[in-house]
């Protein structure tokens, strides 16, 4: 007979003041950064007409030259999300979305088919030059390879005849659907299913693109695979979609970068990310999101509703989140783990940075189903300005999880006196055979800290974005190498500004 | 017999320094001229605005200057950033040196030392040659290699945050180094490392300040001046004698002095 309770608490555990500020606007330019990523491309673009309805769907699989199994599941979807109600149980502030406002499908003009790099419209990959990723055979990175997805379609997936040879199926899921159809309809919702939730039950109406990825058995891929997202219309939404599947005995490493550009608008964001591990198979899952966040006074950014779940399947089997979110006017995001098999392991990871209007709900669900299976959860939230930064999670031990053990540790900072921090640790277990341990540990950025690094001769701002960066190392240790320094990079350029 | 180092120009001078915190006058009109090559201690009773001085001089932010002139190689630093007058070789030791989670000391030593270099010239270290440097200046206070690895002064004892001070300085091989209260909480041991770190390396072109409470530092570290301070103020100043003499009559005999003009 399982023992069941249910405890759920709100704790600000763990606030930290940068207290005595040496000078409030000292602290307002510091955590001040003008985003690099705001241009637009001024480039042709096919978009349908705004609105949400069975017709604009039916035009999107049409486009796609989608099998009717896929249009059957986009109605479905679509059919239960009219029935569904947005969800607000985040208190999540924002001016309520239009969803007949926003054009559901946007692709840069180009041939219909495109066999090379040679044929792609270079002022795209001019753009993808401008983030940092190259994709041209000359300039492509050597150790990554990536998908670059613009508004609705991926432009070019490089690498892809060397990820064959080794049997690495890594392409759009628009091509998926087109060459690996029996995989897209075994495995499809499986882990996310199109009712799941509002915003998951839209993005399976609507899912334009996205990357799909397939490690067969015994294969450990043999280099970082990459997707990066890119919006670049104003009024259209982006909803991709990401499968990624690990068979037994496999392993794959997979890392993800957003941004876009400043419009005065919001955009929609709603994505949905599945991955599947079968027996021993390992799939770490690294984002860096730094989608447009809104100018000072929350004019403009990203809505950033995100789905993202991974399926232990297998026995032994990993799946590992880490994430740093930087952007992104609104984020709602938990990517989570359902440990199905037995001893298996599920991670997340967690940096969220927040400044001026920015609101963060972010965390995690651990769903331990399996006997024997474990789980991490490390998250440290930093909110600056104006900003709300929560952590929520999830932590659930089902009947048959005996021996079932979660860790949580989740830290929060507050930059200034204006920002404000939460934590909803949320513990169910049916299983009094299994250990969930809940921690925060104290640390402080006071005016002592800092005085003590300046007066080692460390610039304010580069002081700051120490003591930020090693308050995050725990998460940015678990990042691939090049993330971790771009991760880096990027948090201490949020915190930079124009002191002076 | 002092008057071969005033050849040369002063490092600094504290001109009728006043400052205050929150409004509450700390200093009251403090005065002092550090030439290269001198030693200078200055004792007195907590709260006499010892550490408020050290802190003034190296910037910190919580204090006003409300009258007088701090002057670094004939500048007047007043207005300086805390990091630029570090940069420009004026060091602090922290009677309580602070901790920094998460920030590994080996990286902090080596911004720090970097940030001192560039301002000399001096091609910045990368993290190779840095940790050459690094060893051999650990020899001077006989530090463990380990230490460079943790987070900086976390879970150090009490010694070996003060030893990490001594290290700083000699990697930053300031032009003037302030030592508050450096040799408290140090065994007999400890405070013959630091002592002999400070000697090794102070030379004829820097100054010391050290803030003391103890007879037992100026016994490793002759000072060529002890100056007494009492609410605010310096209210008498010798020589090395001055300290002995202090120890055996306690401040209490001080009490009846007023500053000296």
């Amino acid at each position: 007979m399982g023992v069941s309770f249910v405890k759920v608490y709100k704790a600000n555990c763990n606030k930290l003041f940068l207290d005595n500020m040496v000078n409030e606007n000292l602290v307002k330019n510091v955590v001040k950064e003008p985003y690099k990523y705001g241009f637009v491309t001024d480039i042709e673009t096919e978009k349908i007409a705004k609105g949400l309805n069975e017709d604009i769907i039916r035009l999107i699989s049409q486009k796609k030259e989608e099998p009717k199994y896929l249009l059957d599941f986009r109605l479905k979807a679509f059919r239960k999300w009219q029935k569904m109600n947005e969800p607000d149980w985040a208190g999540l502030g924002y001016k309520q979305i239009d969803y007949q406002d926003i054009i559901y499908y946007s692709a840069p003009k180009q041939k219909e088919k495109i066999s090379s790099l040679d044929e792609v419209d270079p002022k795209l990959l001019e753009t993808f030059d401008k983030l940092g990723i190259p994709l041209t055979e000359q300039k492509k990175l050597t150790n990554v390879a990536v998908d670059a997805v613009f508004d609705s379609v991926s432009i070019a997936t490089t690498f892809r005849e060397e990820l064959a040879e080794h049997g690495v199926i890594f392409c759009s899921i628009s091509e998926a659907v087109k060459n690996h159809s029996d995989l897209i309809e075994q495995y499809l919702g499986t882990v996310v299913p199109a009712s799941d939730n509002y915003f998951a039950a839209l993005n399976s109406a609507v899912f334009s693109d996205g990357s799909f990825v397939y490690i067969p058995k015994g294969v450990t891929c043999p280099m970082d695979l990459s997707s990066y997202f890119r919006i670049n219309s104003g009024d259209s939404g982006q909803f991709e979609r990401t499968l990624i599947i690990a068979e037994e005995s496999s392993s794959v490493s997979y890392l993800e970068g957003c941004t876009a550009p400043m419009f005065d608008t919001n955009t929609l964001h709603a994505a949905v990310v599945e991955l599947i591990a079968l027996d021993d198979a390992t799939i770490k899952y690294s984002t860096v999101q730094n989608w447009y966040a809104g100018d000072e006074e929350g004019i403009g950014g990203i809505f950033n509703f995100v789905t993202k779940r991974g399926k232990c399947l297998g026995k032994r089997s990993k799946i590992s989140w880490s994430q740093v979110e930087t952007g992104s006017a609104i984020t709602w995001k938990y990517p989570s783990c359902l440990l199905l098999g037995e001893e298996s392991v599920g991670e997340f990871y967690s940096v969220a940075l927040t400044n001026n209007l920015q609101q963060a709900d972010t965390g995690t669900k651990m769903i331990h189903i399996g006997p024997k299976t474990k789980s991490t959860i490390v998250s440290k939230g930093i909110s600056a300005g104006n900003s709300i930064n929560s952590y929520r999670g999830l932590v659930k031990m089902g009947t048959k999880a005996t021996g079932s053990r979660n860790y949580s540790q989740c830290d929060s900072m507050l930059i200034g006196d204006q920002a404000s921090a939460n934590t909803f640790p949320y513990i169910k277990s049916q299983q009094p055979n299994s250990e969930i341990e809940h921690e925060a540990s104290t640390c402080r950025i006071s005016e002592d800290q800092l005085f003590y690094l300046q007066s080692r001769g460390i610039e304010f701002e580069e002081a700051v974005s120490m003591m930020v960066s090693g308050f995050c190392r725990d998460v940015f240790n678990q990042l691939p190498m090049e993330f971790a320094a771009e991760a880096d990079k990027l948090l201490a350029l949020k915190l930079e500004g124009s002191v002076g | 017999m002092q008057s071969k180092m005033k050849e040369s120009d002063p490092i600094l001078e504290v001109e009728n320094l006043s400052a205050s915190t929150d409004n509450l006058p700390i200093l009251k009109g403090v005065s002092l001229t550090i030439y290269p090559g001198e030693i200078h201690a200055i004792m007195g009773r907590n709260g006499c605005g010892k550490s408020t001085l050290s802190k003034i001089v190296a910037g910190h932010p919580s204090y006003n200057i409300t009258n007088g002139d701090i002057k670094f190689l004939g500048q007047n630093i007043n207005s300086l950033e805390p990091e630029e007058r570090a940069q420009s070789g004026i060091f602090l030791g922290f009677q309580y040196p602070i901790e920094i989670p998460g920030v590994s000391n080996l990286e902090f030593l080596r911004v720090s030392t970097n940030a001192r270099r560039k301002f000399l010239n001096k091609e910045e270290l990368d993290t190779f040659d840095f940790e050459e440097l690094v060893k051999e200046k650990l020899e001077i206070v006989k530090m463990d290699h380990a230490f460079l690895s943790r987070s900086v002064n976390q879970g150090f004892s009490g010694g070996e945050k003060k030893r990490n001070e001594i290290l700083q300085m000699a990697l930053l091989e300031p032009k003037i180094a302030i030592l508050d209260e450096t040799d408290s909480g140090l065994d007999i041991d400890a405070l013959r490392i630091v002592a002999s770190g400070i000697k090794k390396i102070s030379s004829a072109e820097t100054g010391i300040i050290l803030i003391t409470h103890y007879q037992r530092l100026l016994d490793e570290i002759e000072p060529n001046y002890v100056h007494v301070m009492s609410d605010g103020q310096i209210i008498k100043t010798g020589g090395s004698d001055l300290a002995l003499e202090l120890e055996k009559k306690g401040y209490e005999w001080t009490d009846n002095f007023t500053q000296e003009t």
